[in-house]
């Protein structure tokens, strides 16, 4: 197996996601399955290619600092689930 | 000091860029506007956009690099830290991790006052990253909701790491000092804490002085430290907690995790934070949405070469040419660019530069102190109060009337000739001077007799009468030339 429970169990935690004993053994299945069909390009021998940043062979695309209008945040928070229409509003943030 | 460990600090500084827009959009980074007025699709994260570089922040932060002298990346790409909270709308941040932009230098710290020798602190990294917002929670209203503004979201930082070279809290402030000063002289930030342009983070701990040999305890980041003086109070603080700590556990270094504090400003305190993910847990990776940057030696050079006068050169030149003692040039180039070209300027104009030093720190910066004003809205033009003091120098007239005179310029906005004419000062040549101290001695006999015997202090009353018989009379010259007189009799 590709991957422990464990590790299904802490990546579900970063990710926020609250996963049940069912999902977990689930899911710990299913990711392992992907993996180890990742594991295939381990089978490519990459020892003379040179690590790349970026799949675009293109360097150095700016913008000029102009500013330009935002959105209203009536606009920004159009689909937001809760606000008082100056701030998203969000469960409490405590301890930090 | 006699304590029985060294301390040992390095700093992570947050400085925001002097941009117009934001690091990847066109939103304004102004700061105090009603809350989630600057934001758009880009900067709050919304499906399908896609960020672009601000050519203007890879410019600043080069800048400060260059300054900073480390060494320029020839390629730098960007890399996405992956974590979940309110005022990060992605659910990452776009940032550098293991090709930055710039790398290995130093900043020379020196204390005016010879607390501390002057030294080179290390710089490991500096980079570009993205703010993220801020989020609000009034407990005392009982809210069950805290509210998040996204103005902030995508404003450009750049992230100055030092090496744990800092050895006291002292020295973490001069440190502190230095590159807030430096960014300033380059225009790179602002570096106002109040407005959160500068925040630092200090990770800290001892090297214990034990029969075995020095033993390092566990490292603790500390946060939450709102000015300079609360980074030193706070460093001061957990030395001496580190310290009484080991000696209760004899914990050290990788016995326990790295622990995160909060300075509390009003107890005086640092408190546990909750515990950092573990740097693996970020889950880096690199940014496809971000074109990597390149660097040709001869831009760098350009960039050095665009970076002026900083303040470490400019102390020395002020030393070299004007004679100042270390103290004073430190003064005056701490209050920025503009006020050292004043007081150039000034002492260019009077011929005396320590005298021109005295004028601006006694009379220059109070002024301002008590207006809350900067040196660009100084009434008085440098050369018009340079050539007041000149003529304080060629004894005139004395200090005393050389402040009258200031506050005058000051009041009516006059230059100085009007000033000094409306006055009715008018210098008193030799032979006008000579008179009034032959009357003012014949005059006084018991005086004169009283000098002669060797008490000088007699001399003072003679002072009194001349500025009497002519205010405009410099009371140096009247002594001199009296004890002259007295002597010649």
């Amino acid at each position: 197996m590709a991957i422990s429970r464990a590790e299904v169990e802490k990546v579900s935690l970063l990710a926020r996601l609250l996963l049940s004993p069912e999902e977990l053994d689930r899911i710990t299945v299913q990711m392992g399955q992907v993996l180890d069909y990742m594991q295939l390009l381990g089978e490519v021998d990459t020892s003379r290619v040179e690590p790349m940043a970026h799949a675009v062979p293109v360097c150095d695309v700016l913008r000029e600092d102009a500013v330009r209008p935002s959105l209203t945040p009536q606009q920004a928070m159009a689909n937001a689930p809760s606000s008082d229409g100056e701030c998203y509003l969000v469960p409490a943030v405590l301890g930090f | 000091m006699n304590q029985p460990y060294d301390i040992v600090i390095g700093l992570e500084v947050h400085v925001q860029l002097l941009t117009a827009s934001k690091l990847f959009c066109a939103c304004s980074t102004r700061f105090g506007q009603p809350p989630n007025t600057q934001t758009c699709p880009v900067c709050i994260g919304m499906p399908g956009v896609l960020p672009v570089m601000n050519a203007k922040a890879v410019q600043l932060a080069v800048k400060a690099a260059v300054a900073l002298n480390c060494q320029i990346a020839r390629f730098t790409k960007w890399d996405r830290k992956n974590y979940y909270y309110p005022d990060l709308p992605k659910g990452y941040q776009i940032s550098q991790y293991d090709l930055p932009l710039s790398h290995d230098g130093w900043l020379e710290i020196s204390d005016p006052k010879g607390r501390v020798a002057p030294r080179r602190i290390g710089i490991i990294r500096a980079h570009l990253e993205e703010d993220a917002g801020k989020s609000m929670h009034d407990e005392a209203a009982g809210r069950a909701d805290s509210r998040i503004d996204l103005n902030r979201a995508g404003t450009p930082l750049l992230e100055i790491v030092s090496q744990p070279d800092l050895r006291s809290p002292l020295e973490t402030r001069l440190y502190l000092n230095e590159l807030k000063l430096l960014l300033g002289y380059l225009g790179v930030s602002d570096c106002n804490m109040q407005e959160g342009s500068l925040r630092v983070d200090a990770n800290i701990n001892l090297h214990v002085h034990t029969a075995q040999g020095k033993v390092p305890t566990p490292i603790v980041e500390v946060k939450n430290m709102n000015s300079f003086r609360a980074v030193e109070r706070a460093m001061e603080y957990e030395a001496q907690r580190q310290y009484e700590h080991w000696q209760q556990t004899g914990q050290r270094l990788g016995d326990v995790s790295k622990q995160t504090r909060g300075w509390d400003e009003s107890a005086g305190i640092t408190r546990p934070q909750r515990s950092k993910e573990e740097s693996s847990d970020y889950r880096y990776f690199p940014e496809p949405d971000l074109v990597p940057l390149t660097f040709s030696p001869e831009q760098v050079e350009q960039v050095r070469n665009s970076l002026g006068e900083l303040p470490a050169a400019l102390r020395a030149r002020l030393e070299a040419t004007y004679g100042l003692p270390p103290y004073d040039s430190d003064v005056l180039v701490n209050q920025g660019r503009a006020l050292a070209d004043y007081y150039i300027a000034l002492a260019e104009t009077c011929g005396d530069g320590k005298l021109a030093s005295n004028w601006v720190q006694q009379d220059v910066l109070r002024t301002l102190n008590e207006q809350q004003a900067t040196i660009d809205k100084f009434p008085v033009p440098a050369r018009e109060l340079g050539e007041v003091i000149r003529r304080v120098r060629l004894g005139e007239f004395d200090t005393a009337r050389g402040r009258t005179i200031l506050a005058e310029m000051l009041a009516s906005g006059q230059p100085a000739a009007a000033v000094i004419q409306g006055l009715g000062i008018t210098p008193v040549d030799d032979s006008a001077l000579d008179e009034l101290c032959r009357e003012l001695l014949a005059a006084n006999p018991k005086i004169v007799a009283e000098v002669k015997e060797g008490k000088l202090k007699g001399a003072g009353a003679l002072i009194g009468q001349a500025k009497k018989k002519n205010p405009n009379v410099n009371p140096n010259r009247v002594r001199d030339r009296c004890l002259e007189l007295i002597q010649g009799m």
